[in-house]
C-alpha cells in the first residue's frame, strides 16, 4: 500500500513538471477562465504573499543594504561604507579576514568529508532496501528515525556518547582492545570524524528515503532487458540504475551540499569550535558576528559571499548532472 | 553454500530488484546487515532514555550500564523545578510555536497554491518563479535582516519571533500546488455548474480532496519548527521564552557533567516528535520521498 502511494505520488510529480506552463497549453478549460479571474487569485494569495514579502523578499534586499553600511546594532550611527565590508574579506590585514576564511575552511572541510559519505552510504542502504521482503517498511522507518530529531537532541546526545572519559564510544573501543582515550570533541582531526560521523548518522535516512523512491521509479523491464542482453549485476547497476537515478542523484547532491555548507548546530553544541576555532564553521561565525557581536554589516557581507560560493557550486552540480546527448 | 550460488559483488548484489527470483539470495545475510544497521540507529536513542532514569553517579559510571541499577525519576524532577532551566515551560513554548507555525504554513500555503494551480491571471508566472527561486536561497542571508525586522516589530524574545517569520513556506506552496495539479478537474467543474464560487470550491472540493497532502505538510512544518535551532538560539534569550532546542543548549551549559539531567531534557525534546513519527510515519516518509525537498 505504501508502494502504490509512492507510485501515485511520483507520477504526480512527473506530470507536474510539464504542467509548469500549463496556462500556455491548450488544456481543456471552463469558459470563465479565459476572461481572467479579477481580484480572486490575489485575495487567495494575500496572506502568503504578505508573509513572503515581509520575511523573505524584503530581508533578502534589506541584507544588501545592511552589508553596505558599517552596521553595528548597538551604535546609533550606521555610516555608508560602500563595498568596504566585502573588500575587508579579501584584505589579509583586516580584522575579519583570517577568522572568516578560517570559518569558510572549516565549512569546506566538513562539506568535503560529509557529502561523499552522504551520497554513497544512503545509496547502498537504499539498494539493499530496494526489493520486497518482510519488514522492509519497519527497517526504513528505523533508519529514518534519527532525522525526525532535531540537531539539538542529536548533538547533545552524541556529545555525551563521545565524551573522552565516560563516553560509550571510547568505552566500547577500549573493550575491543582499541585506544579508549580518543579526544573526539577537543582535538582535530578527531573532531571532524565526530562531526561528520554524527551528521551521517543523523541524515542518512533522509537521503536513503529519496534514493529509494527514485529506485522504485526505474521500470523493472529495463533490468529485464539488461539481463537478456547478458549484463551482470554490476553492468546493470552501471547502465540501468545509475542513469535512471540521474535526476534523483542531482537533487540529493544539491540538497546535501547545501545542508552541509549550512552546518551549525553540530559544532555549536558538540565542540564549540574547539580545539581553538578550527571547527567554527561559516554559519556559526556569521551568526556570532552578526547576532552576538552585532557587527551586522560585516556579517551580512559574509553571508552574501557564502551565498555566491554556494550558487557557483550549485551551477557546477547542475552542469555535472546535465542531460548528455548520447 | 548460499554464497556460492550468488557470487555477485556486494554493492551490485541488490542493484537489480530480485522480485522475480525471491529464493535466489540468502535472506539471512541481508537481515543480519539490516538488523546491524537498525541497532546502530536505535541504540543511541535507547541509551539516552536509559541514562535519563539513572542516578547522577550511575550516569557517568565506567563501564556504562544498559539497565539502571537503581532507576529513578530524579533527573526529571530536578529539571522541572529548576528556574534557570524551565524545561516544562520550554516544552509548552515548543508545542505552541510548532502548532501555530504548522497551522499558519498550511493555511497560507494552501490558499496561495490554489490560484497558482487552477487560475489564469497576469503575474502568475512571476509569482510562481519568485517563490520557487527562494527554495534555493540559503537561509543564512535572511537571519541578519530578519533579526532587525523582528526587532522593529518588538517580537524579539517572544514566541511570535519563531512562529511568524518562518511561516512563509515556499516549499509548502510548491508542494501543495503539485498536489492540486494532480487532482481531477471534474468535481470543481461540477461545483461551478452548481453555482459555487471560488472560495466555496476551495473549501468544499479542494481542501477535502487534499487531506493527505495537507496533513503531510502540517506534520513536516511541525517537525521543522519543533527542531529549529539556529534562529531561536539568537532571537529567544531569556530562559522562560525559549523553546526546547535552544533550551537544550542552555541545559547543557548549566549542567556540565550531569548527563542524567541533560539526557532527561533530550528525552523530553524527542518524545513528542518520535510519537508523532510513529503515528504519521507514512506521511513523513512519503512527503520526503515525494519531492525530497525540506520544509
Amino acid at each position: 500500500m505504501a508502494t502504490s502511494d509512492t507510485a501515485a505520488s511520483t507520477s504526480a510529480a512527473d506530470s507536474s513538471s510539464d504542467r509548469i506552463d500549463s496556462p500556455t497549453r491548450p488544456a481543456p478549460k471552463s469558459q470563465g477562465r479565459r476572461e481572467g479571474e479579477g481580484l480572486a487569485p490575489w485575495l487567495f494569495m494575500a496572506p502568503y504573499l504578505g508573509l513572503f514579502l515581509t520575511f523573505v523578499v524584503a530581508p533578502a534586499i534589506y541584507g544588501v543594504w545592511i552589508s553596505l553600511h558599517a552596521y553595528d546594532y548597538t551604535l546609533p550611527g550606521k555610516p555608508w561604507v560602500g563595498l568596504d565590508n566585502y573588500k575587508k574579506l579579501f584584505n589579509s590585514s583586516s580584522s575579519t579576514f583570517s577568522d572568516f576564511w578560517n570559518a569558510m575552511q572549516a565549512t569546506g572541510i566538513f562539506t568535503l568529508l560529509s557529502v561523499p559519505l552522504l551520497l554513497v552510504i544512503p545509496l547502498m542502504v537504499a539498494l539493499v532496501m530496494n526489493s520486497k521482503f518482510p519488514g522492509r517498511n519497519l527497517f526504513r522507518a528505523l533508519y529514518f528515525a534519527p532525522y525526525v530529531l532535531g540537531v539539538a537532541v542529536v548533538a547533545v546526545l552524541w556529545r555525551f556518547l563521545l565524551d573522552n572519559n565516560i563516553g560509550l564510544v571510547n568505552q566500547y573501543l577500549g573493550a575491543l582492545g582499541l585506544p579508549d582515550d580518543i579526544p573526539w570533541l577537543t582535538s582535530v582531526p578527531e573532531a571532524w570524524a565526530a562531526l561528520v560521523g554524527v551528521t551521517v548518522w543523523w541524515t542518512l535516512g533522509f537521503n536513503a528515503v529519496i534514493y529509494l523512491a527514485g529506485l522504485q521509479d526505474i521500470p523493472g523491464e529495463l533490468y529485464e532487458a539488461a539481463r537478456v542482453d547478458g549484463a551482470n549485476k554490476w553492468q546493470s547497476f552501471r547502465h540501468v540504475t545509475l542513469p535512471g537515478l540521474r535526476p534523483v542523484l542531482a537533487f540529493v547532491t544539491m540538497v546535501t551540499i547545501i545542508a552541509s555548507a549550512n552546518v551549525f548546530g553540530q559544532p555549536y553544541l558538540m565542540t564549540k569550535g574547539a580545539p581553538g576555532t578550527e571547527t567554527r564553521t561559516a554559519i556559526y561565525y556569521i551568526a556570532d558576528t552578526g547576532l552576538r557581536n552585532f557587527q551586522m554589516g560585516d556579517a551580512a557581507a559574509m553571508s552574501y559571499l557564502l551565498t555566491i560560493v554556494l550558487m557557483i557550486l550549485s551551477v557546477g552540480v547542475f552542469w555535472l548532472f546535465r542531460e548528455r546527448k548520447s | 553454500m548460499a554464497t556460492a550460488t550468488a557470487p555477485a559483488p556486494a554493492p551490485a548484489a541488490s542493484a537489480a530488484p530480485d522480485k522475480d527470483h525471491p529464493g535466489r539470495k540468502p535472506p539471512i545475510l541481508r537481515y543480519l546487515v539490516l538488523i546491524g544497521l537498525a541497532l546502530l540507529f536505535i541504540s543511541p536513542l535507547l541509551f539516552m532514555l536509559v541514562t535519563s532514569f539513572k542516578t547522577r553517579s550511575e550516569a557517568t559510571a565506567v563501564p556504562p550500564t544498559w539497565v539502571p541499577s537503581d532507576p529513578t525519576g530524579q533527573a526529571y524532577k530536578e529539571i522541572l523545578n529548576a528556574s534557570d532551566t524551565p524545561v516544562f515551560t520550554w516544552f509548552f513554548n515548543s508545542l505552541i510555536a510548532a502548532s501555530a507555525n504548522a497551522a499558519l504554513v498550511v493555511a497560507t500555503a494552501a490558499l496561495a497554491a490554489y490560484p497558482l494551480a487552477r487560475m489564469d491571471f497576469r503575474g502568475k508566472k512571476i509569482v510562481l518563479a519568485t517563490i520557487i527561486a527562494t527554495l534555493f536561497v540559503p537561509p543564512v542571508i535572511l537571519i541578519i535582516p530578519n533579526y532587525l525586522i523582528v526587532g522593529k516589530l518588538q517580537w524579539l524574545d517572544t514566541l511570535t519571533a519563531v512562529i511568524i517569520p518562518t511561516a512563509a513556506s515556499a516549499f509548502g506552496v510548491f508542494f501543495l500546488r503539485q498536489f492540486f495539479l494532480s487532482l481531477p478537474r471534474e468535481l470543481e467543474e461540477a461545483a461551478l455548474l452548481d453555482g459555487a464560487n471560488k472560495w466555496q470550491i476551495f473549501l468544499r472540493v479542494i481542501v477535502p480532496l487534499s487531506k493527505p497532502a495537507l496533513v503531510t505538510l502540517a506534520v513536516l512544518a511541525f517537525l521543522t519548527n519543533w527542531n529549529d535551532f539556529l534562529w531561536p538560539v539568537y532571537v529567544l534569550f531569556s530562559p522562560e521564552s525559549q523553546t526546547l532546542p535552544p533550551g537544550l543548549s542552555t541545559l547543557q551549559s548549566a549542567n556540565n557533567v550531569r548527563y542524567d539531567v541533560i539526557m532527561a531534557g533530550a528525552v523530553i525534546a524527542s518524545a513528542p516528535v518520535l510519537a508523532l513519527y510513529v503515528m504519521a510515519q507514512r506521511f513523513i516518509i512519503e512527503g520526503v520521498s515525494r519531492s525530497g525537498l525540506k520544509g
